[in-house]
């Protein structure tokens, strides 16, 4: 027991650790308000606030969009909708599509993006990847917090006269509200801190996008692009570039479990 | 009987089946209006299948297999075309365990108001106290309607629950076992609000304690293994039975 709570909590405290270490003496203030200048991987001035947006910019509405159809689909795999065998069925392809590699469905974007004759890459690809990404594991979370809410409240609901969608969306989502919650917070910080599906959509820049079309950085492949430099001051750069994603993941952890406890305020236990 | 009373439901031949189980067999069974209706019988005999047809709530769950007609207010509700959640408006149901909502207690009450009818604040916010006042909740709740209903005792949420059952105007109030969760002066508190709503309501009260039948009952359905053996007026049913069944239950022989 003591030595699995040690083994996790000294792991978390070495990562963490390790890029404070290195990232802390390249953290400035200037590095986080300025946009990179050219040349920045190979050690020239300049911040990356242009990924911390870009990165943003793709998460944000990513995560949006799979919770719109992902809380969707969850509803609409509860028995009170669909057969149980062909959900259950929906559920063991949701299970295969969380465990396909993120750089799959960023080849299969790029694949997209030929076709249609896209050269570079593109906000809107970034968002459309993440979001193929994000679904399986906000759905499925959703779908499980769902799964518990009692029997007998949703008789409860349907005994005063609810239709199935009253039922669902003002009894059973209120009950289901803390998962929910847990099941978006997953897939933000899964898609945020992936380098992988952005890596062969987005493209790079230095600039903020300004439009869908625009390419843009993003943090996890500007950690990519910065550590693969030979140059040791451009590699430090790289832990600072991770404090940041984990501060922004870190923030929203602190976000979801104060709404999580708000939420929890009229559950039935 | 000298006064035909007004029938509130009748089941013809009612046949229910859980994953081919059968549970109920041929049920002919006449509910009065406006009177306190107790199926009594030992566990296990169908009587919260039996009560949870007459709302169609037995079809959410899975492999159920229904036959025979349930005729109320002289619509069978068996057939098909009908709007489901109208039939379940008519007939409030209180469970076994109270479930509040997951809303505040003043929530609760408005849910079913909110759903079915157009009210303006000032509407509901009455309605809702009369609802708990009928059940003699709001002195204890008035001044913290907004907390969350689940921090009530369970024999609060139960009241609590009758108030937002009779919100919707039901003319059926379904009881299931309401009173077997709850303390002796919580259950007392409920068997008292029980004979009083009978005046206004349909009273159907699933219960495996005789004594509780005997003290509210106006009228008495005995089932035993899924079939009706003996249904009349309490009076009777207790002081005169008729089937050698319902003499060894009542003589605490079967159970």
């Amino acid at each position: 027991m003591l030595a699995s709570v040690f083994i996790v909590m000294g792991s978390l405290i070495l990562i963490v650790g390790v890029i404070v270490f290195n990232g802390a003496p390249s953290l400035s203030l200037q590095i986080l308000t300025q946009t990179s200048e050219g040349g920045f991987y190979l050690g020239a001035g300049g911040g990356f606030l242009n990924a911390i947006v870009g990165s943003l910019l793709l998460a944000l509405p990513a995560t949006g969009l799979a919770f719109i159809i992902g809380i969707a689909i969850a509803l609409y795999l509860q028995k009170d909708f669909l057969n149980p065998s062909i959900a259950n069925f929906i559920r063991i392809c949701l299970d295969i599509l969380w465990g396909v590699p993120s750089v799959v469905y960023g080849v299969f974007c790029l694949t997209i993006m030929i076709a249609i004759g896209m050269t570079g890459g593109s906000v809107l690809f970034g968002i459309i990847a993440l979001t193929l990404l994000e679904i399986p594991i906000i759905t499925r979370s959703i779908d499980e917090s769902i799964k518990m809410v009692p029997a007998g409240l949703k008789e409860t609901a349907y005994s005063l006269g609810s239709t199935k969608v009253e039922t669902a969306m003002k009894v059973v989502r209120r009950q289901a509200m803390p998962g929910i919650i847990a099941g978006v917070l997953l897939g933000f910080g899964r898609g945020i801190g992936d380098a992988a599906s952005i890596l062969l959509t987005v493209g790079d820049s230095n600039y903020f996008p300004t439009s869908l079309s625009d390419q843009t950085a993003a943090l996890p492949t500007m950690i990519l692009n910065l550590v693969s430099m030979p140059d040791q001051v451009v590699q430090n750069k790289a832990y600072a570039v991770a404090f940041v994603l984990l501060m922004i993941v870190l923030l929203i952890s602190i976000i979801t479990r104060y709404l999580t406890k708000k939420s929890s305020k009229h559950i039935i236990k | 009987m000298e006064n035909p009373k007004t029938i509130q439901i009748e089941t013809k031949a009612l046949n229910v089946a859980i994953h081919n189980n059968q549970v109920l067999k041929n049920i002919d069974i006449q509910i009065p209006a406006k009177q306190l209706t107790a199926i009594i019988g030992p566990s296990g005999c169908g009587k919260t299948t039996l009560l949870k047809s007459f709302n169609r709530l037995l079809e959410i769950q899975d492999g159920i297999k229904i036959e025979g007609e349930i005729v109320v207010d002289g619509i069978n509700i068996m057939s098909s075309g009908l709007n489901v959640p109208d039939i379940r408006k008519k007939m409030g149901l209180i469970s076994q365990k109270p479930y509040p909502l997951p809303m505040s207690i003043f929530e609760n009450v408005a849910y079913g108001l909110r759903i079915h009818h157009d009210k303006n604040q000032k509407e509901l916010a009455e309605a809702v106290q009369n609802c708990l006042q009928e059940v003699g909740l709001w002195s204890e709740v008035k001044d913290r309607l907004h907390d969350p209903a689940s921090r009530l005792s369970v024999g609060q949420q139960q009241r609590l629950c009758l108030a937002r059952a009779i919100a919707v105007q039901p003319e059926v109030i379904l009881c299931d076992e309401p009173t077997s969760a709850l303390d002796p002066i919580a259950a007392q508190q409920i068997e008292k609000l029980l004979l009083k709503l009978k005046k206004d309501f349909t009273v159907i009260l699933v219960t495996h304690t005789l004594r509780q039948a005997k003290r509210v009952a106006d009228h008495v359905i005995f089932l035993y293994f899924g079939k009706v053996v003996e249904q009349g007026t309490a009076a009777e049913f207790f002081n005169n039975p008729k089937n050698p069944e319902t003499k060894a239950y009542l003589a605490g022989e079967i159970s």
